[in-house]
């Protein structure tokens, strides 16, 4: 039994990408949208805490990543990067959803 | 409808007042009751503050709306978990919330507690547990 | 795989209408079911057919009532969320006293009902907020 969990407010907004992360546990999968696509990249104040979460699997929404401007070789390491069908394949792969709003 | 029952979970993240969700969320939960699936509230981030006790919302003129969590307990909705760390974080004990209560039938109608004060790790493992989760 | 979709913010104002849709047209094109589209709070300003966005940018109320009718989606406003934003169809305006109604094309204002049953009888909720 897996979840995925959404986030999609930038972790300097907001802190659901934070709590998100106290909560994803190992074999879940995390994908950052909209604003939220700040939070994979690299040399952040987030990151630290990114890549402490263990056993987690991250995406990132290329759409939105694009539409900000933000470069693939700015992101963090290991985070797979989706597209629309991705992330309903995700949805579908995995037993729940989660929206951290 | 005799679908299995599903495991149905209300996320509260955000303080009342501020903003309609936790009301609006609160209006699902009341309506939901009636579908007779396994439903709880979980409590969490500003979220804890929507339980706080003495709420008095006349200088700010709008509807207190705390007192329908006590009547949460009569629409057989029992389960409220609140998570301790969001609490400790800002300063507040079980001390500091409502004291909900419901009434249990099946132990001669005995009054029990509907928050179950429960850690971080303890609500994320009741989570993977749900089938259906609602975000407000 | 069967989907409920349920929309927490108007349209414009935050990104969460804009992925909803985009969510909801790739889960079709994957040839998944989408069970419900649920508007709530804000969401249900995404039924009103009293909006002129600007020529050169998407319209989000046209777009959600043109994906509707190709995919006979059910798209639903949320009765107590609509009356609180003005949100209105015939019904609501003969009940309510209103002089006009503008629910838009494809949408239907109903009771939270039909967002819990959208949960029980799908198999993933997927919920767009902020």
């Amino acid at each position: 039994m897996s979840t995925l969990h959404t986030v999609n407010k930038s972790p300097f907004e907001k802190r659901s990408l934070e709590s998100c992360l106290g909560y994803a546990q190992a074999g879940s999968s995390v994908l950052l949208y909209e604003d939220a696509v700040y939070g994979a990249i690299k040399g952040t104040g987030i990151a630290d805490k990114m890549s402490n979460a263990a056993g987690v699997k991250f995406f990132v929404m290329g759409p939105d990543l694009k539409a900000r401007g933000v470069s693939d070789d700015k992101l963090l390491d290991g985070i797979e990067i989706v597209d629309y069908a991705g992330f309903v394949k995700l949805a579908a792969e995995n037993d729940r959803v989660q929206a951290w709003v | 409808m005799s679908e299995n029952i599903k495991k149905f979970m209300y996320l509260n993240r955000r303080a009342p007042y501020g903003t309609i969700y936790a009301w609006e969320s609160l209006e699902v939960v009341l309506i939901g009751a009636a579908f007779d699936q396994d439903v709880s509230l979980a409590f969490l981030d500003d979220g804890v503050y929507q339980l706080v006790k003495g709420q008095d919302t006349k200088g700010v003129e709008m509807k207190n709306f705390s007192p329908t969590y006590q009547a949460l307990g009569d629409y057989d909705v029992t389960k409220l978990y609140v998570e301790k760390e969001s609490l400790e974080e800002r300063g507040l004990s079980l001390e500091d919330l409502m004291p909900l209560t419901y009434e249990d039938e099946d132990d001669d109608w005995a009054e029990k507690d509907s928050i179950r004060l429960v850690s971080r790790a303890e609500l994320a493992g009741i989570m993977e547990e749900q089938d259906i989760l609602f975000s407000f | 795989m069967k989907f409920a979709i349920q929309v927490n913010e108007g349209p414009y104002q935050h990104q969460a209408t804009d992925s909803a849709y985009q969510f909801a047209r790739a889960a079709l094109e994957a040839g998944h079911e989408i069970m419900r589209v649920f508007f709530y709070h804000d969401g249900v300003n995404n039924g009103t057919n009293l909006t002129t966005p600007p020529q050169d940018d998407r319209n989000i109320v046209n777009r959600w009532s043109e994906l509707a009718k190709e995919h006979d989606l059910d798209l639903v406003v949320c009765v107590a969320a609509a009356q609180r934003r003005g949100i209105v169809d015939e019904g609501e305006m003969q009940r309510n006293g209103k002089d006009a109604q503008n629910i838009a094309d494809g949408f239907r204002i109903s009771g939270l009902g039909q967002l819990i049953e959208a949960g029980v009888q799908s198999d993933r909720l997927v919920v767009f907020g902020d």
